[in-house]
């Protein structure tokens, strides 16, 4: 065999070395995020039931629950994905299955990881400027989801453009020398075979907009509102605006249901997050092909 | 040794090829490119109704390129050239106004069996239900009657129901033949059929071939040369995008050629 | 048969719902751009007034006297430009070693069960909304920043900075991974038939091959922090100051809109300064992006 040199000994121990540094600098990384939660979960899980989840605020926010933040956010996740879904998924087709290799389509790949990269601020200036004033929506639920839905349509683009990419080309191929037109075979190929991919980008966009605070602030969300809303012209209360304000505005409020409400908040985010990670874990090992 | 008759013997009731028809196909200097490398140069030939027409030739001579083209496939291949003139029934395919109808009358079969993610019943029914036929009975009888004249019917009829790809290479391969059948064409285009495929079975799919040229015209791009001598009436050999030869199947394998190259591939000196 | 195969010829249905599809599928498509496009025009529309008239550009660069409330309101950004920049610096300084190390170990050292758990560690680290970052910064790493290095205020660029660091780190390592994924392993083979040893190997032919990607990595990580904004406004302090240490608190460009938007009336001067806040930072994060796209686009072509 042969003999290990001096110098072979020593870029083994460098190696070791590395190795270690990598993982313990991957560990700094990664040990926060249980430090986070588990800090939520010790601090405020105490202030968790289900008369916290089902009664509004009272005295000040100072006692109570969170009931119309949680029916607000649902609102404002709700209408947002019935606005970002068909477009982003209108999207991801058109670069998917018709964009040719040209200026245009380099331009909407640059828009989209612009749209991704933009400040959430910004977002919510435009949510301000175009969707309250400019079209007259005012604060309400439709400006800020219209917000919130600008703001995630990369998620729902990119994650649908991989589901479909990830359809075999053969099966196109099969479908269009059949006569299919490339709608037949959008709808009855490659959509059926990437719905579950889609639905995957779909929960992480659901995760991404229950969390969002700044395009909702000056759009639609409010402070504190005794009524839930009625309709998507109305301005509502949201967990993530919630936890904003009573962490910063208002005084008194018990530590327990400022945690309380950040771990709420936090468990949708993470639950969904979850949900789609899982649901891709899943699929992987469900290819029919 | 083979069989030294070439071409599918006439069965009964199968007048064999209409030379003294016009053709289905003509093709007048067709020239195709990718990008600047030209795949296909000056291609002119015709191809009649009912006859089984081979095309040999070695890997990248242009074979699937030229079946490509005849159905407009181009259009998917963005970069991918098409000069000069194609007619089918003696319509320019440009002229189309509808390509997808085009596109319906010619069934195609590739070199490795492509199983839509579906069922064996639904790869069948597909095509008939883009046509609009809805009815449970009459797709069961499409599906029985495209089935059984793939040979196929037999060894699925009890499993329908389960995919596609969980079939047999061989018998995924009667599938899509079953599924271009489906489509009632006018014209089959079979692109390497047996490359994946065992030799019982290839041989079974040839048979079914032979039957099925009294109702449509077949063209037959292969790389087994014996096989184009046993189906093929006629034979073209392409050579690295040129029509080299071009004459009755017999005629080739009787060394009645024009171009020395045929000879040699056909012996197997290089190819 | 020639009259029949001409008798198909015919536009159906099938034929017009595909044209159909084909323009509402491309109007999908050029969203994206109408979406950036329209988000710089009202951006700068609601800013443009501000911008012809009452902004005085060298006030605006080199003044740190944010006063728009006040009676004679002016309009100095230094301090906040200062603040985003040193709120930034910092988080990168201590993101940037540990994103790309993390990314080399995800990439490199990891193997199976480990590498799929990190992933999704650094993917419920990048799903943790910044409100509740926020949040962290101002009920956990407050009272302990006081603890343990003995001042009087926990928020300021430490807090904010160390907060956004975790938050721009899912975004390096997850691009920077991508991108030491992207060398060919013939590369790696090449290399180690060489009796090169691992370590060896990442250093002198995965890391040269990948820098490209990695700079894109760090690129797109300072752009997430340039533009973070509740956490900031949470964790810094929030006060006009150009820093002299790291527990100085500071207050962000970002910041500096979602606080103080809501009490603006709609068409003031304090309103329009506010969106050309909002002007600075749509560009620069333009420019950012756009820079960290053409280095990708560069490793592409070769």
């Amino acid at each position: 065999m042969f003999d290990a040199t001096a110098l072979n000994r020593r870029s083994y121990r460098a190696q070791g070395i590395a190795k270690a540094v990598f993982c313990l600098m991957t560990v700094a990384l990664v040990v926060p995020v249980l430090l986070i939660i588990g800090t939520l979960i010790y601090k405020g899980g105490p202030a968790i039931s289900w008369e916290f989840l089902f009664t509004p605020p009272r005295n000040g926010m100072t006692e109570g629950g969170v009931f119309p933040a949680l029916v607000g956010t649902i609102w404002l996740v709700v209408v947002a994905l019935l606005a970002s879904v068909p477009v982003g998924v209108a999207a991801a087709l058109y670069l998917s299955e018709y964009a040719p290799d040209n200026l245009l389509t380099r331009t909407i790949n640059l828009a989209i990881i612009n749209l991704a990269g933009v400040p959430s601020i910004v977002h919510a200036l435009f949510g301000v400027g175009a969707f309250v004033h400019f079209f007259r929506f005012g604060t309400s639920i439709l400006a800020a989801s219209l917000t919130l839905a600008v703001m995630t349509l990369p998620v729902v683009i990119v994650a649908t453009r991989e589901a479909l990419q990830a359809v075999p080309q053969a099966f196109r191929e099969a479908c269009w020398n059949m006569g299919a037109t490339r709608w037949q075979t959008i709808r009855k190929v490659v959509l059926p075979n990437s719905i579950s991919g889609i639905l995957t980008g779909v929960i992480l966009e659901v995760s991404r907009t229950s969390g969002e605070t700044a395009p909702i602030m000056f759009t639609g969300a409010t402070a504190f509102i005794v009524f839930l809303p009625e309709s998507v012209f109305d301005q509502t209360m949201a967990m993530s605006y919630h936890l904003y304000y009573i962490a910063t505005q208002q005084t008194g409020v018990p530590e327990e249901i400022t945690f309380g409400v950040a771990l709420v908040l936090i468990g949708i985010v993470l639950l969904m997050n979850a949900i789609s990670i899982g649901f891709r874990v899943y699929l992987r090992g469900l290819k029919k092909w | 040794m083979v069989d030294a008759t070439s071409g599918a013997a006439p069965l009964n009731g199968d007048p064999g090829p209409r030379y003294d028809e016009a053709p289905i196909i003509e093709v007048r200097d067709l020239t195709i490119s990718y990008g600047r490398t030209p795949a296909l140069r000056d291609i002119t030939l015709d191809i009649y109704r009912h006859e089984i027409f081979g095309i040999i030739g070695p890997a990248n001579s242009g074979k699937t390129t030229f079946l490509r083209a005849l159905n407009r496939m181009d259009e998917f291949n963005p970069g991918m050239d098409v000069d000069g003139t194609i007619r089918i029934n003696g319509k320019d395919i440009n002229d189309w106004r509808n390509v997808y109808a085009l596109r319906s009358r010619i069934g195609v079969v590739f070199p490795l069996p492509v199983g839509l993610p579906l069922t064996v019943y639904e790869n069948v029914a597909f095509s008939p239900r883009l046509r609009g036929i809805r009815k449970k009975a009459q797709l069961d009888e499409v599906v029985e009657r495209c089935l059984t004249r793939a040979a196929l019917w037999d060894e699925v009829k009890d499993r329908l129901d389960s995919l596609g790809s969980l079939l047999s290479g061989g018998q995924q391969q009667r599938l899509t033949i079953a599924r271009a059948l489906s489509q009632e064409p006018e014209l089959l285009f079979l692109d390497e059929f047996s490359i994946a495929v065992d030799p019982v079975t290839t041989m079974r799919i040839e048979d079914v071939l032979k039957e099925l040229r009294s109702e449509l015209t077949i063209v037959l791009v292969t790389n087994l040369v014996q096989q184009a001598r046993r189906l093929a009436d006629r034979t073209a050999f392409f050579l690295t995008g040129e029509l080299v030869e071009i004459g009755a199947t017999e005629d080739l394998f009787e060394r009645k050629v024009e171009d020395e190259r045929t000879t040699g591939y056909i012996e197997g000196r290089f190819g | 048969m020639a009259a029949t195969a001409a008798a198909m010829d015919r536009r159906d249905l099938a034929w017009y719902t595909d044209r159909a599809a084909r323009v509402l599928v491309f109007i999908g498509g050029i969203s994206a751009v109408v979406f950036i496009l329209g988000i710089f025009v009202f951006v700068t529309k609601e800013g443009l007034d501000f911008v012809f008239g009452a902004l005085n550009l060298r006030e605006f660069f080199t003044s740190i006297e944010w006063r728009p409330t006040s009676n004679n309101p002016t309009y100095g950004a230094l301090a906040l430009i200062v603040g985003t920049a040193s709120v930034t610096g910092f988080a990168m300084l201590c993101s940037v070693p540990l994103s790309l190390g993390a990314a080399l170990f995800i990439a490199e050292f990891a193997t199976g069960k480990t590498r799929e758990t990190l992933k999704i560690l650094v993917e419920m680290l990048a799903a943790i909304p910044s409100v509740v970052w926020g949040f962290v910064g101002m009920s956990i790493m407050h009272p302990l920043i006081i603890r343990i290095f003995d001042v009087p205020l926990g928020l300021g660029v430490l807090n904010a900075g160390l907060i956004l660091g975790l938050m721009a780190a899912p975004i390096m390592t997850t691009i920077a991974e991508d991108a030491l994924k992207a060398v060919p392993d013939t590369y790696r083979e090449a290399a180690e038939a060489l009796g090169a040893t691992r370590w060896e190997v990442i250093l002198k032919v995965v890391i040269p091959a990948s820098k490209n990607g990695l700079l894109a990595a760090v690129l797109l990580g300072v752009g997430r922090g340039f533009g973070e904004t509740m956490a900031v406004l949470m964790a810094s302090g929030h006060a006009i100051n150009l820093p002299t240490s790291v527990f100085d608190s500071v207050r962000a460009l970002t910041a500096t809109i979602a606080s103080e938007l809501g009490d603006t009336v709609y068409g003031s001067d304090h309103y329009g300064a506010l969106f050309t806040l909002g002007i600075l930072l749509f560009l620069v994060t333009f420019v950012i992006n756009l820079t960290a796209d053409v280095v990708v686009r560069g490793i592409r072509k070769k």
